[in-house]
């Protein structure tokens, strides 16, 4: 399996709300060796937000929202930014939203967000989603138009409670979007994500996961297409620190066109209290051209002895001509044959959106890439 | 050369001394066949005598690379055409070793394969219809049409695939590579009818790649080819299917070795 040795700190050493905590990056670290940082348009250097978003609110009927200011306490406490664009997030946002399910409400539609890019400059935001006790609810944050954006989105999942979130980014060619995602899981909480990046000149999206009680249980799924001169970078962080935890990560992307660049980092740490962690992580990326490129990096870390299970695979390639060629000797036209099969290398995992409507909406956005 | 005084429906398969290479090796060294609508030809011959070769390259498989020859059909050449148009033109290649395809299911496949060949796609109820009595024909669950092509079938459910799309795609004529090894006698019973049923309008050809003799009894051929060396070696009627059954294909590898 090629377990890394690395010490601990490397996957996940600091965490502060102090930017000043985090030097800028040069390029050279760890974490941001795959980002091409000219093209952060300034979100690292501390650029100056001019308000550049507008943030709409659909919410379920049963949820609470609520648009406040820095000082509301509940904030922040879930994730405490992980490196200097996050920190910076922190630092910098005016106004948060904080959308709250009260104990055992189901929430009868989902509550959806919307991000729309004005195009006017950088702007910072922040998220807080909170299910109480035994809460159901399904939440989408939909990413839109021409942004410099970066955000912190936590979501806190309390006992017995299940989060699904869709998290879609269909920004406009020249946006530029990092993001935070933490999922905070209590005793026997259940989390689904299910991310799809699409547009953008640059999307780094980082969803983490920690839990704090047994029987946590998430779930990362996520869906990417790049085209020609597009970075779409995803960085999971799975923390086991308690025991009987769940995880499961599966993240499929297709690549097509010059300088087309994907790049995935998947850490999963099992500490020594986290007895009995099933975790496994998968990353697949399809090259359909020449000139892309898919970086993928699991990293493994187990640090106890008693594992229920963990296993990890990547694995880049293009498409396997014997498939196209089955196809075809069935009358199918290449055109037709090359699309059954990208579009049936991303079908398990579109079918894990239970929401017909918007599976439907990113089946057609995939297939609208497909035609490109 | 054909023959105006004996003129049927249906197509005609010319293969005029085919050589084919794979990777740089020369595999087959001159083929020549033809294969008239209502005539079954049965082409057998040992372990890597290039059967298979000579079946993919007709289909237009990639890595098989025509060095010389030609393969009409109807008098048109198919090496001209991609594989999708040799499909479209009426060839039907069931394989050896069918391939699975995730993610893509059985009744997207064949409906994507219908509308392809047809030209248009068929009326969903019609279409409906003729995949369940397909599939009950050849005693294929329902359930399989929901199930990723392949993925996961047995080395049985995979040929009775094979010929069921056969039976859907109505082709001019249908090479079958080894289609009933690996298939238990009901299995075979089974996609024998299947083929049968393919050519009782005797308007189709079929060539049929086999190392037994068994399938023959099912599916009787007008023809049968020894193939050794990469190209065929002797010819005859349903006899000669039981001389290699006796006496194996000792004397023709020893002849081209
Ligand atoms: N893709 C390939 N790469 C290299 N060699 C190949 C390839 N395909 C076929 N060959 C070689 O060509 C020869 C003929 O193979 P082929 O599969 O046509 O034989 P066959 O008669 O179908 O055998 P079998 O009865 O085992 O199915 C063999 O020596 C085989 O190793
Ligand atoms: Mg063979």
């Amino acid at each position: 399996m090629g377990l890394e040795t690395k010490p601990l700190s490397t996957l996940h050493d600091k965490a502060s709300y102090d930017v000043a905590d985090f030097p800028v990056p040069t390029g050279r670290e760890e974490e941001w060796r795959f980002t091409p940082l000219s093209r952060l348009k300034g979100l690292h250097t501390g650029a100056a937000a001019s308000g550049g978003v507008a943030v709409q609110v659909d919410a379920a009927p049963e949820a609470v929202v609520e648009t406040v200011g820095r000082d509301d306490q509940r904030l922040g406490r879930a994730y405490v930014p992980a490196d200097r664009v996050s920190a910076q997030a922190y630092a910098a946002f005016e106004k948060a939203v904080v959308v709250t399910v009260p104990r055992e409400a189901v929430a009868s539609k989902p509550t959806v967000i919307t991000v729309t890019g004005t195009g006017e400059g950088a702007a910072y935001g922040h998220t807080l989603v909170k299910l109480e006790p035994m809460a159901e609810a399904v939440v989408v944050l939909e990413h839109q138009g021409s942004a410099v954006y970066a955000d912190n989105v936590e979501f806190v999942v309390g006992e017995g409670a299940t989060l699904k979130v869709v998290s879609l980014q269909d920004w406009a060619d020249d946006a530029v979007h990092v993001s935070h995602h933490h999922a905070l899981l209590g005793k026997d909480a259940t989390f689904r994500s299910f991310v799809v990046t699409l547009g953008g000149d640059l999307v780094r999206l980082s969803p983490s996961v920690s839990y704090e009680g047994p029987g946590g249980d998430a779930d990362l799924t996520g869906l990417y297409f790049v085209d020609a001169g597009q970075h779409l970078e995803h960085r999971l962080l799975v923390d086991h620190s308690t025991p009987n935890c769940r995880s499961n990560v599966v993240y499929k992307g297709a690549l097509q066109g010059e300088d087309a660049h994907a790049v995935w980092i998947g850490d999963v740490i099992i500490r020594v209290e986290a007895e009995g962690t099933d975790t496994y992580e998968l990353n697949r990326n399809l090259l359909l051209t020449d000139g892309a490129r898919a970086d993928s990096v699991p990293n493994l870390e187990i640090l106890t002895g008693e594992v229920a299970g963990a296993g990890h695979a990547s694995a880049s390639g293009r498409l396997d001509d014997e498939h196209i060629f089955y196809l075809q000797a069935r009358g199918i036209p290449f055109e037709d044959a090359r699309r059954l099969v990208i579009r049936g290398f991303f079908a398990q995992l579109l079918e894990k959106i239970e929401l017909d409507e918007l599976r439907e909406r990113v089946f057609a956005k995939v297939e609208a890439e497909l035609e490109k | 050369m054909s023959d105006s005084s004996r003129v049927r429906p249906g197509s005609t398969l010319e293969i005029r001394d085919l050589q084919v290479a794979v990777e740089d090796k020369e595999i087959l060294r001159g083929v020549n066949l033809t294969v008239r609508a209502g005539e079954t030809h049965a082409i057998m011959g040992p372990n890597g005598s290039g059967k298979s070769t000579l079946a993919y390259a007709i289909a237009g498989h990639p890595k098989y690379t025509v060095t010389g020859g030609q393969v009409l059909l109807d008098g048109a050449d198919l090496l001209d055409m991609s594989v999708d148009e040799r499909a479209r033109a009426g060839l039907f290649l069931a394989m050896q070793y069918p391939v699975e395809v995730p993610g893509v299911s059985v009744s997207n496949f064949l409906r994507s394969a219908v509308t392809s060949v047809r030209g248009e796609a068929p009326k969903l109820r019609e279409f409906a219809k003729d995949l369940k009595a397909g599939m009950d024909a050849l005693s294929i669950d329902a359930a399989f049409a929901q199930r990723n092509l392949n993925e996961g079938f047995s080395g049985g459910e995979k040929k009775r695939h094979e010929i069921l799309q056969l039976e859907l795609l109505k082709p001019k004529i249908a090479v079958l590579d080894e289609t009933d090894s690996g298939l238990d006698v009901d299995a075979l019973r089974v996609v024998s009818e299947g083929i049968n049923r393919f050519r009782s309008s005797g308007e189709t050809g079929v060539l049929l790649i086999t190392h037994y003799t068994r399938i023959l009894r099912y599916v009787k051929p007008d023809f049968v080819h020894v193939f050794a060396g990469g190209r065929i070696v002797e010819q005859g009627g349903p006899e000669l299917a039981d001389k290699l059954e006796a006496e194996g294909y000792e004397s023709y590898t020893k002849a081209t070795a």
